[in-house]
């Protein structure tokens, strides 16, 4: 293991997830660190900037290509994906931790016979065997992990590994075309939800609880958000009270998520949500219970009323 | 049809984790378990899918005599059999989706739902991994599912957005969040699921590859800082995020 590195660059509209960068950048660190090959990989129609990649340390990418395949098909990916790794010998392959790579890394270590390991917040050589830590609990306690098997498959969080310096250096691109696809399995269609950032992926996350006291209230979160280009989140409770859809639920039984900055307006900190957030970079609290365990994980707090600590907090980044 | 809903017996999500003296392994002193969250909507779409084409529902679970409770409330909202395999699951998610898949195969279903993932070990890849095992096709995160003879329509939550997805039997449906609203077992439900035997089977659990090192706690936060108790903290506030966070 550690002999040949595969990355797989995930596409959407042809453009380049930032969470497949995370993972190209980590992996070229990764196979330098063992002298070793590296490439990488995607599937698509038009994928945009892919020469691009070359900055993010790998020299070439495959670009499998037929335009059926814009929109992804679990059958026909995970097809083509495992002909490429077997082409190439590749024994260690890595994905960003989304539900496209949760859908390509099991059919690629089942039929590789490889281990998997996903949802990976560290991966390292450490006495020459590649070591990779992962929440267990939704975060409540940690795993070290080692596969001992020859080929291993990783999926990476989003979010977690930093990419750093980057270079204006470009790969060169291979352009492979398919005749024929497994569309046994198809996505006929996606929908996205307008303008807006999800949770798992954001940078900045600001999340409203009980304390908003309705629905209507989330005007508010919304707006802050707004302003600092973040994704809005929210509590079980305001969840299953039907306030919030289930996506932007954080949590639990919701997303576990580390952004950069996770601002908690009137969630007092049950222990299911403290465990999905609380791997966040910095923690804002704005609660009026200075006792809420919330303000435990926060690196600043605010214990006032979120309806006057919020419309303030507004004005004062609109300043800028 | 056979339809075969996946279930699992996991810490319920209010528990505290303390890490055991293997430190491999959770302190499993004073825990409560229960039924999987996402594996009672896979359960009630298992049973709405019985009630709109016919067949039968069987619960199977991985595990030891506790995870009785979780096929029991299976039982109790509707399934018609429960199967427990005996044996330790494991942190290598292919231990566990070899032991379903096989016992999938033996009762010769099609048609498998299961939690998208389990608040455990929260892989989120088991039913991924038993629909290549079993080289089915695989609808996971499921926020929507009709079949229609051997055609399914279904939708599932991707990042910031869902997809709608044409497929065919064999299946494996993985449950989000969303999917349908559980059931409530009833009185008659649950005394019916009293007398219903749960078939146990001692099966042969194949050797884990991924193999742990060590279970720890995350590192704890240390104690932040109340910058104020009303709006006049804000600018505070701010000065700090720009400054010293250096993160807006």
């Amino acid at each position: 293991m550690g002999n040949k590195f595969l990355v797989f660059i995930e596409q959407r509209d042809g453009e380049i997830k930032k969470s497949s960068l995370e993972v190209i950048k980590k992996g070229s660190d990764l196979a330098a660190s063992q002298n070793a090959d590296i490439e990488a990989v995607t599937i698509g129609d038009v994928v945009n900037n892919l020469e691009n990649i070359g900055g993010y340390g790998i020299s070439k990418v495959t670009h499998i290509h037929n335009s059926e395949l814009s929109n992804f098909s679990v059958s026909a990916y995970s097809e083509l994906l495992i002909s490429f790794a077997l082409e190439i010998n590749a024994d260690t392959i890595l994905f960003a931790n989304t539900a496209m790579g949760k859908d390509l890394a099991p059919p690629l270590a089942v039929k590789l016979n490889a281990g998997v390991v996903v949802d990976c917040i560290s991966l390292d050589f450490k006495d020459g065997k590649l070591t990779a830590a992962r929440p267990v609990y939704a975060g409540k306690a940690i795993v070290e992990v080692e596969s001992n098997l020859d080929k291993s498959v990783y999926t990476l969080r989003p979010n977690v590994f930093t990419i750093g310096e980057t270079s204006d250096a470009k790969a060169e691109v291979v352009i492979k075309n398919i005749d024929t696809l497994n569309l046994a399995n198809k996505v006929v269609s996606v929908s996205k939800a307008e303008g807006k950032l999800d949770v798992a992926e954001a940078d900045i996350i600001v999340s409203g609880g009980r304390g908003m006291k309705a629905a209507e209230n989330f005007g508010m979160i919304e707006e802050l958000a707004d302003i600092l280009g973040a994704a809005t989140g929210a509590s079980r409770a305001v969840v299953d009270a039907g306030w919030r859809p289930h996506s932007e639920q954080v949590g639990q039984t919701g997303k576990t998520v580390s952004p950069n900055l996770y601002i908690a307006v009137g969630i007092s900190g049950a222990i299911q949500h403290l465990a999905g957030m609380q791997s966040s970079k910095y923690i804002v609290a704005i609660n009026k219970d200075k006792d809420a365990p919330i303000f435990q994980v926060a690196d600043y707090g605010i214990a006032g009323d979120a309806f006057e600590v919020l419309p303030a907090l507004i004005e004062e980044l609109k300043k800028d | 049809m056979k339809i075969v809903v996946c279930v699992n017996h996991v810490p319920d999500t209010a528990t505290k984790i303390s890490i055991s003296s293997d430190q491999k392994t959770i302190d499993t002193t004073g825990v409560t378990y229960v039924l999987n969250p996402y594996d009672e909507i896979a359960i009630e779409e298992a049973l709405k899918t019985k009630e709109a084409i016919g067949g039968e529902v069987i619960a199977l679970s991985l595990g030891n005599d506790s995870n009785k409770e979780s096929l029991r409330k299976a039982l109790a909202m509707g399934a018609d059999s429960a199967v427990l395999l005996k044996g330790n699951s494991s942190l290598d998610s292919i231990v566990t989706a070899n032991a379903l898949a096989t016992e999938i195969i033996s009762q010769d279903s099609k048609l498998v739902f299961m939690g998208k993932q389990s608040v455990d070990y929260d892989s989120s890849i088991m039913g991924q991994l038993v629909a290549s095992l079993l080289d089915y096709n695989i609808v996971s995160n499921a926020t929507s599912f009709s079949i229609d003879g051997d055609k399914i329509i279904a939708e599932r939550e991707i990042e910031g957005g869902k997809e709608s997805i044409e497929t065919s039997l064999p299946a494996i449906v993985t449950a989000q969040k969303g999917l349908n609203e559980p059931r409530y077992a009833s009185l008659k439900g649950i005394m019916t699921a009293k007398r219903k035997t749960i078939e146990e089977k001692d099966i042969e659990i194949s050797e884990s590859h991924v193999v742990v090192n060590i279970m720890k706690k995350p590192e704890e936060k240390a104690a932040g800082k109340i910058v104020g108790e009303d709006a006049s903290a804000v600018p505070e506030l701010v000065h700090l995020l720009k400054e010293e966070a250096k993160i807006i």
